[in-house]
């Protein structure tokens, strides 16, 4: 044998004591964190995934207070998806001061699923706490636990019984928490006699605390974070000399696990022979069913497209004006320079442009959240994965798709509920194909243009058959691309449908604000950080201009108006018009001319799609200060205006049908949303599926965008 | 062998064993194994995935997953 590497690992890093929850999902844990915690918590990132990592403080009675770190759920310590490794990374890591304690929450209505996880962390050594939650469930099935037989055959791990949901059992737990906590003494499953070879050398050379502990690294060595390239070099050779068989391996540990559970069960608990929960299982006759079932979901979707749409509209429109108001106010207020004209007009409708998704992001997580809790998102996904399977999908996939009709941002961080990682990224290409509220002003100004006032059949008003064309047009690439994106992909894995359908219960309210709060603030100080950069400098692009170009522009329409009184009256935005024109945005509108021509658009149209990159809704704002319009509330304006925009080289109208078709479609399904790339960087962690995503998207624009234009011109 | 995917509703039987496959170990880990009593309690509306009842809580699986489960 070699000489033990763990002689050059860096020291222990000094931290404040810490203890972490862990737990199958669905066992109440993140109820019991936020009753530990409070809002004294965190939420930030693991280093290279996107799993949250919550982190929050505990007050015990003596005055101590504790770290809690809420682990995401997991079944067993063999991870299979992106949070259930960051489980086994924290858990089995050599190199951090580890845990005083590791409370783990078990449901204690369904004690022998929930033990596994639990068999396995005593035998990793760890000073255990059980927590059996939702006690009042017990005494209403009328099951008979037997604490204290429990206890002694798990071998002695201090035991609270909990209903975490109410609080009772709170202080128990504390009091337990500021003792000393014993490392457990019972042992399930004996890798040394399994594998005795590869675990001693490991537990050797990598100075482990025990032997399963050895035995997991050789598991999953690979995956872990806090191991050297040397280290796992060692693990591998391990593997292959000792011929060690991890596949066959879990499948005898797991049966072990659970035998030795049966018998546990057997002699600490007696459950009455009723099922699970009737009210659960005639809840589902109606949820599940082929007709109710799908009314009951299209009519809770209806909800809440209506909720993100109509309620959100309101604070939405305050924020606006706020923000506003305060732009008006800064450059009334400060010195005039540039950078005043920074502030008013970058930096505050910048975070304004932030700000202002917060009503829709609040609005849908607090839904999800609901459905959540109350166990029917389960059924959801339960329904609908068969159909979205067959276009690349994952029953998962319904909820963020049907959000991204009212905004890709929050549906986009609603896919984090998808396990497998090629569904998830599959989502998350597609979503913002769904048209969002941001493309309504486009399409409503566009369509009001060029398409007549005619009804048929009494009821269907034409503007309104296009406009739903265009959101079944969304819908239609969004499921075409993902078909085609399913064919593409190369998964390392089948995708698999393995899901607990857990009993129905009535949300807790406090949960639900917690995670509206959370998410609401990822998303400010995430993805709004780059959404304010690309704010700033598209504000740099239209404000400036090359040489003194501006400032003759503003000089020749200040002459021209002398002269002309009508011009007078408006110079303001004339100028403002004038100035854009000149601007670099101008510049860049006109060098891209001859790219967007085939389209039927001129390099005004060039000015709009580049400042509608920061979003869609821009378009509107941008056309009309080029047409000098000024006021943008009034839409009958815009219009009119629009309608009489002469096109130089034909005479006739700039906006015939075919250009406005042609730009429709090409809002349709251009990525124009500087957020969404910001969101979807954030959530892929890394800068290759955006980009992507915005090639694709774009080209896509193009293409079709062209077609119609040719054709319909 | 009859597997769970081909069970009826309201249908009990005991796992025999599992047909080795990638998800096994998951399955495993989820409470289906072998000795252990599965009931079928429904399918979703297009026939796949199934809800069963294993280890006293409701599971749901898809037919190729279940199909890997042979029961008696």
């Amino acid at each position: 044998m070699s000489k033990p590497i763990t002689d050059t690992l860096p020291p222990h890093t000094v931290s404040t004591e810490r203890i972490a929850l862990v737990g199958n999902p669905n066992a109440g844990k993140s109820s019991l964190f936020n009753l530990l915690t409070g809002l004294n918590q965190k939420v930030g990132n693991y280093p290279g995934v996107t799993v949250d990592k919550k982190v929050g403080t505990l007050h015990l009675p003596s005055g101590r207070s504790l770290q809690v770190v809420d682990l995401p759920g997991t079944y067993s310590i063999f991870p299979r998806s992106s949070d259930e490794l960051v489980v086994a990374d924290q858990l089995l890591n050599l190199k951090e001061e580890s845990f005083q304690a590791i409370v783990v929450v078990v449901d204690a209505t369904n004690l022998e699923r929930n033990l596994l996880l639990c068999t396995q962390l005593i035998d990793l050594g760890l000073p255990i706490v059980l927590v059996l939650n939702m006690a009042d469930l017990v005494q209403k099935r009328k099951i008979s636990l037997n604490t204290e037989v429990l206890r002694r055959e798990l071998g002695n791990i201090p035991i609270v019984q909990m209903n975490a949901r109410r609080g009772e059992g709170l202080n128990t737990l504390k009091n337990k928490l500021d003792e000393v906590i014993d490392a457990p003494l019972g042992q399930f499953y004996d890798p040394h006699s399994a594998a005795a070879e590869a675990v001693s050398e490991v537990k050797y050379q990598l100075g482990c605390q025990n032997y399963y502990q050895a035995y997991l690294l050789l598991h999953y060595g690979d995956s872990l974070t806090f191991l050297s390239p040397a280290e796992k070099k060692l693990l591998q050779n391990c593997k292959d000399q000792f011929n060690f068989n991890a596949e066959a391996l879990q499948v005898e540990e797991t049966t072990q696990r659970y035998q030795q559970i049966d018998q546990i069960v057997a002699a600490a608990i007696s459950t009455p022979e009723i099922g699970s929960s009737a009210f659960t299982e005639k809840l589902d006759q109606y949820v599940t069913h082929k007709v109710f079932g799908y009314l009951i979901f299209f009519g809770l979707l209806l909800l809440i497209f209506q909720a993100i749409f109509a309620w959100a509209a309101a604070p939405m429109d305050f924020i606006d004006l706020m923000f506003g108001k305060l732009g008006t106010w800064i450059s009334e207020t400060l010195p005039e320079g540039p950078l005043t004209d920074l502030l008013a007009e970058g930096i505050v409708p910048g975070i304004g442009g932030i700000v202002i998704f917060i009503p829709q992001i609040a609005i849908l997580f607090a839904f999800i959240t609901v459905l959540e809790e109350s166990g029917y998102m389960a059924r959801v996904v339960f329904m609908m994965d068969k159909l979205m399977r067959k276009v690349g999908l994952n029953g998962r996939s319904v909820v963020p798709l049907i959000s991204g009709l009212a905004c890709a941002i929050p549906a986009i961080m609603a896919t984090r509920g998808i396990d497998d990682w090629k569904d998830r990224l599959i989502t998350i290409f597609v979503t913002p194909f769904m048209s969002c509220s941001a493309r309504l002003p486009v399409y409503v100004i566009l369509i009001g243009l060029v398409v007549p006032e005619k009804t048929y059949l009494g009821v269907f008003n034409l503007a309104g058959l296009v406009l739903m064309g265009l959101y079944l047009l969304g819908f239609f690439m969004a499921i075409s691309s993902a078909w085609v994106m399913k064919k593409l992909i190369r998964a390392k894995s089948q995708g698999f449908l393995i899901m607990e359908l857990p009993a129905y219960r009535w949300p807790r309210w406090g949960n639900v604000g917690v995670t509206v709060l959370e998410k609401s603030r990822a998303f400010v100080f995430e993805a709004g950080k780059i959404i304010l950069a690309v704010s700033i400098i598209l504000w740099v692009l239209a404000s400036y201009g090359p040489g003194d170009a501006m400032q003759q522009a503003e000089e020749q329409i200040i002459q021209l108006a002398q002269q002309d009184e009508a011009l007078a009256e408006s110079l303001d935005t004339r100028i403002e018009s004038a100035r854009l024109q000149e601007s670099y945005a101008g510049q860049f509108g006109k060098w891209i001319e001859p790219v967007i021509r085939p389209l039927g658009y001129d390099w005004k149209i060039g000015i709009a799609l580049i400042t509608s990159f920061a979003a869609r809704e821009v378009f509107v704002g941008t056309i009309a200060t080029l047409y000098s319009i000024g006021d943008t509330d009034s839409e009958s304006t815009i219009k009119s205006r629009l309608r009489n925009e002469i096109n130089p080289e034909t005479g006739g109208p700039r906006y015939t049908p075919a250009v406005a078709f042609s730009l429709l479609v090409f809002y349709a399904f251009a990525m124009q949303c500087m957020s969404t790339l910001a969101i979807v960087k954030q959530e892929t962690r890394s800068w290759r599926w955006p980009l992507l995503q915005l090639l694709y998207m774009t080209i896509a624009a193009y293409v079709a965008a062209l077609l119609v234009y040719q054709l319909m011109s | 062998m009859k597997t769970l995917a081909k069970m009826r509703p309201g249908e009990r039987r005991v796992i025999q064993q599992l047909k080795p496959s990638s998800v096994s170990i998951k399955l495993l880990e989820m409470g289906l194994l072998p000795g252990k009593t599965v009931r079928f309690n429904f399918s979703a509306p297009f026939g796949d995935p199934i809800s069963v009842q294993v280890a006293g809580y409701q599971l749901s699986l898809r037919l190729d997953e279940a199909d890997l489960i042979e029961v008696a």
